[in-house]
């Protein structure tokens, strides 16, 4: 995968298929500190310690007959390439929690790429799940909720031609003006 | 987070949704399902699906309900679609990129015929 949005949104899929109703995704810039941290948090059904300690073995993973987590070696990987480190915490009724973190400015960092594609993708194709979106850069932060939107919206679905194009003018906006800071330099 | 003003606009485009379910029979939903496990996401399975999204917010196409899904089980023909229009058998479509799955909302979703040449055995 060449960007973090589709990193993102695998690990995604994973708490998808743990069942979580919540999920949350933070993605933090750091510029000052020149880290990159990457958050995805849900309640779902957790995993016991040898399923962990399985799961981050690319080796091992693909000889299992659950295709779930098969992203997650790969993700890892990719945080350690840029002197960043990988966490996955996690206990069976717990939730999980992954977290990447990559140093911002090393040369094999993939860029963060389409991350309101990838959120579009999670918002209106897993339409029953709370999803909380933190974008930050340095100290600019964007949260999308979807849960007002969902409650004025009261039952017309997030699908409809006309609140699709809202929430993704929403999330592009956002995204953009946390940004700024970043287009600004030189 | 959405400020007030902007429910506010979504208040509005709840109320014109109202307005149009009125009109409209009660004829079903077309589902449209993209598989979204790891290996359709490194084939493109999210240009797909945004795709999809695209042409559903250009065209005001409503009825049309939008489902991902994990991991599908034919890995070598992501990334991979699949239509149900009511009362009708599941459809599955493999490889389909950007351009297929516009054809495929337009032939199968809107008009009720199948492209065969980029149907797979479900």
């Amino acid at each position: 995968m060449r960007e973090l949005a589709l990193h993102i949104l695998d690990i995604a899929e994973n708490s998808i298929s743990a069942g979580a109703d919540q999920i949350l995704i933070l993605v933090e810039e750091s510029l000052e500190q020149d880290h990159l941290r990457i958050r995805i948090e849900d309640n779902g059904k957790g995993m016991e310690a040898d399923t962990l300690a399985r799961i981050t073995d690319p080796f091992v993973t693909s000889r299992t007959t659950r295709k779930v987590g098969l992203g997650i070696p790969f993700f890892k990987a990719a945080a350690e390439a840029c002197e960043g480190t990988f966490n996955i915490d996690s206990a069976p009724q717990q939730g999980t929690i992954v977290e990447a973190i990559f140093r911002h400015s090393h040369i094999d960092r993939m860029p963060l790429g389409d991350l309101t594609g990838t959120m579009m993708t999670l918002l209106i194709g897993s339409p029953e799940i709370h999803w909380i979106f933190d974008y930050r850069v340095d100290e600019q932060q964007f949260i999308f909720d979807d849960e007002p939107i969902k409650q004025t919206l009261m039952g017309i679905p997030l699908s409809e031609p006309a609140v699709m194009k809202f929430i993704r003018q929403e999330l592009t906006a956002g995204i953009a003006q946390a940004r700024q800071q970043i287009t600004m330099q030189p | 987070m959405p400020n007030v003003k902007s429910l506010d606009d979504l208040k509005k485009i709840r109320e014109e949704a109202l307005k149009k379910q009125q009109l409209k029979e009660t004829s079903g939903k077309t589902e449209v399902i993209v598989g979204m496990g790891t290996v359709g996401i490194a084939a493109g399975a999210r240009e797909t699906l945004k795709a999809i999204l695209s042409l559903i917010e250009n065209k005001n196409l409503t009825d049309i309900i939008i489902r991902q899904t994990g991991n599908i089980g034919l890995d070598s023909f992501e990334p991979i679609v699949q239509v149900v229009r009511p009362g009708e058998e599941k459809v599955t479509y493999g490889k389909v990129n950007p351009d297929m799955a516009r054809r495929i909302i337009e032939e199968h979703v809107l008009k009720g015929e199948i492209v065969k040449e980029y149907q797979i055995e479900g």
